[in-house]
């Protein structure tokens, strides 16, 4: 069901760079449980978008099934999008991707989506570093089945459909499978974290290459209640960041400074800068041997870990390993694919 | 040891023969086997080269059997004439399998014994692994060199130009100068031999003529791969999965050499392996989604794991091209032999009420040609279509015009609408509006424009304006506007092919795909026989009024196909509602290419049978 918003346009209403209003970035009113972590994400990506001058146009997304894989919808209304079947958006985003390297990419799945039916796919995608943003909306459950556990319900964790019975299997962490198939970014935060979230989103639509970003994304219907571990209120309390992180366009000069030792700058295949600061100890975002480190430290104290975790700047990404041409594959014509006069002939005298 | 041939009197054939070679897979016997029916192609005479091969790499039995007809029937013949049987595993069998009065080549290098000698063969042994130890030192080359050892016996019993294969093998090794030596002496040797002990050539013989013209000599996978790159597809995602993955191996391979920008090297194309066919039909999709062109190769197993992806492409209508090489199923079923026995699960594949777009070749030819149909079809029909080829077709070499396509030939990308056509302050636009009556809805590529024609696509019902909807009324106007669509192909896909001018008779037979080779010898036959059947080849699913028309106009309708429950007849009966007992049954599903007198058999069989009750 969707519902129509207003169309009045307020004529001071800012704009940015490209010229569109925030509304422009927005999709429709969300169908979801009021209070769900989604719709805290949407905003987030509506506000990346816009602060990131994308036109609408120059951005698909992408989803599989479930309630994360219904919010393109709510965002980007301008933008084409496509809900796919259960676990496959990765291969749709691939074709896509290799039919038109211009756009920018942005998936949206969940943790059912991603950990159980799509992880071939998840993994697959990774592997060959296919040039987008991959958002799992982690809530430990399958909300719109009303609730069962997902694979990356935590060992212990009791959700409010398991009947007073905690999961007795081991937690699928999409993170570390992440870093062990060497994706070149990989970040975690949490939908209720806005001030994290939007750099983070911003910082994975300017990598050129597999951007993975987990949202812990607490599921109010089901998966809120004491016992669990993606309920809002335990997250925020086991949270630890691995640093503040500065999204800088590369028109824009950097202007803050922080004490050395405790910051770093990352530049990115555009040009764009990730500077970080406040950094954990022990951590090197370039660096993922300590990134796994820092992750599995941070795991054996029952912590979640957010933040950039580990980015790789020398990222080269599917386009790049197949050595296509620069023109989009779908705007070639019928004379830039001919083969040339006489190919065929040769061809032909080769079969006889 | 002289073993006489011509004790048994036999009478003088010419080019009219079939030789099988009985091996061991791995044993190199595939080049020989390939150069001998090169050599016949070579001498101007038709023939047809059947390659029947086990699920392994190395060790298991492997045949290769050549047709030779001067008349051109380039179907499967039943019985041997010749054969050449170095394989001790498979040799009782093989021996029992030549006619009467048939020629066996044999390794003599050791004793046969007596419980595979046959009276009423001619037995001729030829020490091949004993000439080949002598002459080469290597292991491996013994073993590679006793094949070319053969190669040269049957060339001097069967009196065809040493020349002609030695040109071959020069061709051949073009680039491993080194070899060639090697190859011709291992050939004379063998040739030697023939001429210096057994009486050449034999009463079975090849003459050389010219009725080949300009043909080619290709298997129908090359021949798809070829033409997928002529049409203008640019990504192929595929899974490994005998019989298809040559065709997958030939796209990447010309295309690495025709599709590549000549200042830079980069290439004009995405080739990708992927993780499982779910994946490769995905990564399809998401490409026709974006307007690129794009296919895959699968078979009937890859199919099945396709599913749920091929309803997708169907409802949400984006475009996709499948290639089905058809192989013995169902499961695993027998991988490396054919079936026509996936016609029924592609035309109706995935769940709910799904039709697809079926393309049906017969030659390589054909299969150039309709891969480039099939990717225009895809894009104006904005569904899926396959491309239903076979093991015979996509894995055998066959004899056919030469390939050709027309420079000016522009892709057929259907109804798109680019930023201009956005602009139109009149236009109307639903992504699943039928503006035209035809049931084809106009479509927008992403990227297209900033703020017009973004709409979302989706597995789930929704209304002509792509928005979400769960009203019974708007998905029911839907699904009939699919059927709207479904009518507008049957005027569009490729019409039937007929055998005669007007039909002669109360009798008809229908067939399609590799079929034809057998049935249309069949035809001839029966002709002969003074039985007249008028004869259609389906081309396409759906079926266009031509084929309604011939089954209506014959009071019975054998259909001929290639596996056990009549699946084309099954389509006929479901689609056109014809009375199930006009279409007789003709099948063929041992995993061997049907031949004619099976065909000519069970037709008569019927005739007899009907005769009687009569």
């Amino acid at each position: 069901m969707s519902y129509i918003k207003p169309s009045f346009v307020h004529p001071a209403l800012p704009r940015n760079k490209v010229g569109y209003l925030k509304r422009d970035y927005e999709g429709t009113i969300s169908t979801l449980c009021a209070g769900c972590g989604h719709d805290s994400i949407s905003a987030s990506i509506v506000e990346a978008c816009y602060e990131l001058n994308i036109e609408p146009h120059h951005l698909a997304k992408l989803s599989g099934i479930g309630c994360s894989s219904k919010t393109p919808a709510y965002f980007l209304s301008n933008s084409h999008g496509f809900n796919s079947v259960h676990g496959r958006m990765p291969s749709i985003a691939t074709g896509a991707n290799l039919g038109n390297k211009d756009l920018i990419y942005l998936g949206v799945s969940g943790d059912g989506d991603t950990a159980s039916i799509g992880m071939g796919q998840f993994v697959h995608v990774i592997r060959r570093n296919l040039n987008m943003t991959y958002i799992v909306m982690n809530n430990g459950c399958y909300g719109l089945t009303k609730g069962q556990d997902s694979a990356t319900a935590d060992f212990g964790s009791m959700s409010k459909s398991g009947g007073g019975i905690s999961t007795p299997f081991q937690a699928i962490d999409l993170v570390g499978m992440a870093l062990e198939l060497n994706a070149t970014f990989v970040a975690r935060s949490f939908s209720g974290d806005k001030d994290q979230l939007v750099p983070l989103l911003k910082a994975a639509m300017s990598h050129q290459g597999f951007a993975f970003i987990d949202v812990i994304s607490p599921c109010v219907t089901f998966n809120n209640n004491k016992g669990s571990t993606k309920a809002y209120d335990y997250v925020r309390d086991h949270i630890e960041v691995t640093g503040a992180l500065d999204f800088v366009p590369k028109e824009e000069e950097i202007t803050v400074s922080y004490e050395a030792g405790s910051s770093k700058s990352i530049e990115l295949f555009d040009n764009t800068k990730l500077n970080l600061h406040k950094l954990a100890k022990d951590w090197d975002p370039t660096d993922i041997y300590s990134a796994k480190a820092k992750l599995e430290a941070t795991k054996r104290k029952g912590n979640y870990l957010t933040g950039l975790i580990y980015v790789n700047p020398e990222s080269k990404d599917l386009h790049r390993i197949l050595d296509t041409v620069d023109k989009p594959l779908n705007q070639l014509n019928e004379a830039e694919l001919y083969p040339g006069d006489g190919v065929l002939d040769g061809i032909n005298a080769g079969f006889r | 040891m002289k073993e006489a041939t011509t004790e048994k009197d036999t009478e003088i054939s010419v080019n009219d023969f079939v030789i099988r070679f009985a091996n061991v897979n791995g044993t190199g016997s595939a080049s020989a086997n390939g150069l001998f029916a090169k050599a016949i192609f070579r001498s101007g005479v038709p023939m047809s080269p059947k390659n029947i091969f086990p699920s392994n790499i190395q060790g298991l039995p492997t045949w290769y059997e050549v047709r030779v007809s001067e008349k051109g029937y380039l179907g499967r013949r039943e019985g041997i004439d010749i054969l050449v049987g170095v394989n001790p595993q498979s040799f009782k069998d093989d021996v029992e399998s030549l006619v009467t009065g048939g020629f066996l080549i044999y390794d003599s290098s050791r004793q046969l014994h007596s419980e595979f000698l046959r009276e009423d063969i001619h037995m001729m042994g030829i020490p091949m692994m004993r000439l080949s130890m002598e002459h080469f030192e290597v292991p491996r080359h013994q073993q590679l060199f006793k094949n070319i050892i053969y190669l040269g016996a049957t060339v001097a019993l069967l009196d065809i130009d040493i020349q002609v294969v030695r040109t071959l093998i020069e061709e051949q090794f073009a680039k491993k100068p080194k070899l060639i030596p090697p190859n011709f002496k291992a050939l004379d040797i063998g040739f030697n031999f023939a001429k210096d002990n057994l009486t050449c050539p034999l009463p079975i013989r090849l003459e050389k003529r010219d009725l080949l013209e300009d043909k080619i000599l290709i298997e129908g996978n090359e021949a798809t791969g070829l033409g997928m790159i002529y049409g203008g597809a640019t990504m192929m995602a595929w899974y490994p999965i005998t019989p298809s993955t040559s065709v997958a191996k030939a796209y990447e391979k010309h295309a690495s050499k025709i599709l590549v920008e000549k200042q830079t090297g980069k290439k004009k194309f995405a080739f990708v392996q992927a993780e499982d066919e779910l994946a490769a039909i995905g990564m399809v999709i998401g490409a026709g989604w974006n307007g690129t062109r794009a296919f895959t190769s699968t078979s009937g197993a890859g199919v099945s794991l396709m599913n749920e992806f091929i309803g997708l492409s169907y409802f949400a209508e984006v475009p996709a091209t499948i290639v089905n090489v058809q192989r013995g199923g169902p499961s695993t079923g027998m991988p490396t032999r054919t079936q026509q026995g996936d016609m029924m699960s592609s035309a109706y594949a995935s769940h709910g009420d799904t039709k697809h777009i079926l393309l049906i070749p017969c030659t390589p030819k054909e299969c150039f040609e309709m891969a480039s149909l099939a990717l225009d079809m895809a894009d104006s029909f904005q569904t899926l279509i396959f491309l239903m080829s076979d093991l015979d077709l996509g894995m055998n070499e066959h004899i056919c015009e030469p390939l050709e396509w027309d420079k000016n030939r522009k892709f057929n990308r259907g109804k798109v609408l680019d930023a201009n056509d956005l602009e139109k302050p009149d236009l109307d636009w639903g992504r699943y509006l039928d503006a035209d009556g035809d049931g084809i809805c106009y479509r927008t590529i992403p990227g297209t424009h900033p703020s017009k024609g973004g709409y979302f696509t989706r597995g789930t019902s929704r209304d002509e304006y792509a928005k979400y909807t769960e009203k019974g009324e708007v998905y029911q106007r839907n699904v009939d506007r699919l059927t709207v669509k479904w009518n507008t192909a049957k005027n569009e896909v490729p019409k039937p092919e007929f055998y005669q001018n007007k039909n002669k008779g109360e009798l008809g037979m229908v067939f399609y795909g590799t079929t034809t080779y057998a049935a249309t010898e069949a035809m001839e036959m029966m002709e002969e026989k003074g039985i007249i059947i008028d004869s259609m080849r389906v081309r396409a699913f759906p079926f266009g009024q031509e084929v309604e028309q011939f089954i209506e106009d014959h009071k019975e309708v054998f259909i001929i196909e290639q596996n056990k429950e009549g699946q084309m007849r099954t389509l006929i009966i479901n689609e056109l509602e014809f009375n199930p007992k006009k279409l007789i049954k003709v099948l063929n599903y041992n995993g061997y290419p049907i031949t004619a007198d099976h065909i000519v058999e069970k037709i008569e069989e019927h005739l007899s049978i009907r005769d009687l009750l009569r």
